[in-house]
C-alpha cells in the first residue's frame, strides 16, 4: 500500500497567530532596545536638542503665541518619531535582507506580515517613548503646562504619525544595502527635517524652503502636532492627514516594488 | 532513479518521497545554476548533495524551501508546493547566512522560532541537542563561530520538523563539534526524520548519508550509496621517476590525471596494474615506483574535473 503524504491538520489557531505576532514584536523591541547605537541616537538626539534649544536657550520666548518649550516638543517630537521609524525599519530591513537573516525567516513558517508588523509596532513604541520623555522634560524644566487630554492627543498624533515614516523606512530598506542604509537614511532624514521646520521654526525659513516644505511629510506631521498644542499655522488638519496618507501609500508602493524585485533577484 | 521510485510505489511497497526536484532548470541571468536536475529524498533517509563550491547545492536547497522558483521543472516538498505554509511548518533549515540579530540571547532566538511551529520541541531538548546549554543567556553577538553555527542548528530543529534541509551544516566547526553534530543528525534520523544535507566534504557525506548525489556545475554527475560512489571515484596514485613525457603519460588508458612533482611524476589512475605494466613496457629505466590509494578528496576532485571536461554525467549507477 503506497501512502500519500498526509499532512496533519496544521492550520494555525487564532491565539497561536496572535502569540507569534506578539513575540515577534517583543523581540524586535528588545533587539533594538539593546542596540546602544539605536537607542542612543533615536532617544538622545531629540532630547539633547530640546534641552539645548528649548530649555537652556530661548526658554522664555514664544513663537507666534506658543511658548518655545511647548513649540519645540511638537517639532522635536516629530523629529524623534521620524528617526525612530526610519532607523527602526530601514536599517534593520536592509541588513536582514542583505545578509540572509530575512531568508531564514521566510523559509520558516513565520507569517511574513508579522515581520513587518513587528518593525512598525516597535517604531511606534519608541516614538511614544521619545514624545513622553520630551513632555516630561518640558513639564519639569520648561514650564510647559498642558491639559492631560492635550498631552494624550499629542502623543497619539505623533505615534500615529510614525506610520508614514515606517512606510518610508520600508521603502528605503528594500533598496539600500546593509552598509549604505544608515548614510542613505541620514541623507534623507536630516535635510527633510530641516526643510520642514523641525529645527529652525517654519516661519524663519527662507521662502523657497517654506514652499518645499509643503510636500514634505514631516512638515505636515509637525503642523498637526503644533495644532494640538495651539500653535502652528492653523491650517486644516484634514489636508495634513491626507498628505501623510498619500505619502504612506506611495512609500508602501515603492516598498512593494522592492519586494517584488527581491523575489526576482535575491530569491530568484 | 525517479522511474525506479515510481515502480516501487506501483509494486506496493511504501515509498514516500519527502522532497524532489524533477527536470529542474534554474538560471541567474546568464549563469545556469541548475541544469536538468532530477533527484528525490525518500522519507526517513539521509541524502547528501555533494559538490564543490558553486556547484548549485545552495540553489537546490533554496528551491526546496520555496525561496525561489525554478525556470522550469517541478519542485515538490512533502507532497506539495514548497511555498505552502503547512509544509513550512514541517520543515526546518540551516542556511549559510551572514547575519543573525546579535543583541538577542540564544534562548530568545529559540523561543521566537519555536513559536512559529505547531508542536515545537521543549527548549531544554533543543539546547541539549545543539550543545548550547551553557550559552542559553548569552547574546548571539558574544558567541564564537562554532557556537553560532550550533544556534542555527537549534533553529532548524526547534520546531520538531519532519524534513530537515541543512546547507553546509558543519562549515566552520572544529572536529569535535562536527562529530557532535553528526551524532545529533543520526539521532534525528533514528527518530524518523528525513534529512537532506549539502556539503563539499566527501567524508561527511560518507559518514551520514544513505545516498549521495554528486553535483557539479549545475548537473548531477553521479549518484549512489557511499560505497558505490567510493568505488566509482577511488583510484590509485602512482609515483615514479620516468623519462616518459607528461603528454604521453596522459594518453595511457586508465590515467585520469598526471602531475609533476620535482623530478618525479604523480599519476592518478583508476587501476594501477595496467598503467604500471604500460609504464614498465615503455620505460625500462623507470625508478622510484610507489603505488598508494588515492585519497577520497582527490578522487572526488578527479570526478568533478572529469565531468567538467566532458560536461556529461560521468557514470550512471543504480540506486
Amino acid at each position: 500500500m503506497s501512502t500519500a503524504v498526509i499532512p496533519a491538520s496544521n492550520a494555525r489557531s487564532l491565539s497561536h497567530t496572535v502569540t507569534i505576532y506578539l513575540k515577534e514584536a517583543k523581540y524586535e523591541f528588545l533587539k533594538n532596545l539593546r542596540l546602544r547605537v539605536y537607542t542612543a541616537s533615536v532617544i538622545s538626539f531629540p532630547l539633547m536638542f530640546y534641552v539645548l534649544f528649548g530649555l537652556v536657550l530661548n526658554s522664555r520666548e514664544a513663537i507666534g503665541g506658543t511658548g518655545v518649550p511647548t513649540y519645540l516638543i511638537a517639532t522635536y517630537g516629530t523629529f524623534g518619531v521620524m528617526g525612530a521609524s526610519l532607523f527602526g525599519t530601514a536599517a534593520g530591513l536592509a541588513a536582514d535582507r542583505g545578509l540572509g537573516w530575512l531568508q531564514l525567516k521566510r523559509a520558516s513558517p513565520m507569517p511574513p506580515f508579522a515581520y513587518f508588523a513587528a518593525k512598525v509596532v516597535m517604531s511606534m513604541i519608541f516614538s511614544g517613548i521619545v514624545v513622553a520623555l520630551l513632555l516630561l522634560l518640558g513639564i519639569s524644566f520648561g514650564g510647559v503646562r498642558l491639559p492631560l487630554l492635550q498631552m494624550a492627543k499629542l502623543l497619539g498624533t505623533l505615534v500615529a504619525g510614525s506610520l508614514p515614516f515606517s512606510a518610508m523606512g520600508l521603502a528605503i530598506g528594500y533598496f539600500a544595502g546593509p552598509n549604505s542604509a544608515p548614510p542613505v537614511i541620514n541623507l534623507i532624514y536630516l535635510p527633510m527635517s530641516f526643510c520642514s521646520g523641525l529645527w529652525v521654526p517654519y516661519m524663519f525659513l527662507p521662502k523657497m524652503v517654506r514652499q518645499m516644505a509643503l510636500v514634505l511629510p514631516p512638515y505636515h506631521l509637525s503642523q498637526l502636532a503644533l495644532g494640538v498644542v495651539g500653535g502652528g499655522r492653523h491650517e486644516s488638519a484634514a489636508t495634513h492627514w491626507e498628505v501623510l496618507l498619500a505619502s504612506t501609500l506611495i512609500c508602501l508602493g515603492v516598498a512593494r516594488i522592492g519586494f517584488q524585485r527581491d523575489q526576482g533577484k535575491l530569491y530568484g | 532513479m525517479l522511474a525506479e521510485l515510481a515502480q516501487t510505489a506501483q509494486s506496493g511497497k511504501t515509498t514516500t518521497v519527502a522532497a524532489s526536484l524533477e527536470a529542474v532548470y534554474k538560471n541567474y541571468g546568464e549563469v545556469r545554476a541548475l541544469r536538468d536536475v532530477n533527484f528525490a529524498v525518500r522519507s526517513g533517509e539521509v541524502v547528501a548533495l555533494l559538490g564543490p563550491n558553486g556547484a548549485g547545492k545552495t540553489t537546490a536547497v533554496k528551491l526546496l524551501l520555496g525561496l525561489m522558483q525554478p525556470n522550469s521543472g517541478k519542485v515538490r516538498v512533502l507532497g506539495g508546493d514548497p511555498t505552502n505554509p503547512e509544509n513550512r511548518m514541517r520543515t526546518g533549515t540551516m542556511l549559510q547566512i551572514g547575519r543573525v540579530p546579535e543583541t538577542l540571547r540564544v534562548r530568545e532566538h529559540i523561543d521566537l522560532f519555536s513559536s512559529y511551529y505547531p508542536k515545537p520541541l521543549p527548549v531544554k531538548e533543543v539546547l541539549a541537542a545543539a550543545g548550547l546549554e551553557k550559552f542559553v543567556d548569552r547574546k548571539f553577538g558574544d558567541l564564537s563561530g562554532g557556537q553560532r553555527q550550533r544556534v542555527l542548528f537549534a533553529l532548524a530543529i526547534c520546531g520538531d520538523p519532519d524534513l530537515l534541509l541543512l546547507d553546509e551544516p558543519t562549515v566552520g566547526l572544529d572536529v569535535e563539534a562536527r562529530r557532535a553534530l553528526w551524532d545529533e543528525i543520526r539521532n534525528l534520523v533514528e527518530r524518523g526524520k528525513t534529512v537532506l544535507l549539502t556539503t563539499h566534504y566527501l567524508e561527511e557525506a560518507d559518514a551520514l548519508a544513505d545516498r549521495i548525489a554528486v553535483i557539479n556545475q549545475g548537473a548531477i554527475i553521479a549518484e549512489g550509496t557511499p560505497a558505490q560512489i567510493k568505488t566509482q571515484t577511488s583510484g590509485k596514485r602512482i609515483r615514479c621517476i620516468t623519462s616518459v613525457g607528461v603528454a604521453s603519460l596522459r594518453q595511457i588508458s586508465g590515467v585520469t590525471e598526471v602531475k609533476e612533482d620535482r623530478e618525479a611524476v604523480e599519476i592518478h589512475a583508476i587501476e594501477a596494474e595496467p598503467v604500471v605494466r604500460e609504464l614498465l613496457a615503455r620505460d625500462a629505466g623507470l625508478s622510484g615506483l610507489e603505488i598508494t590509494s588515492a585519497g577520497l578528496e582527490e578522487a572526488f576532485l578527479a570526478l568533478t574535473q572529469e565531468s567538467g571536461r566532458n560536461g556529461n554525467h560521468v557514470t550512471s549507477s543504480s540506486t
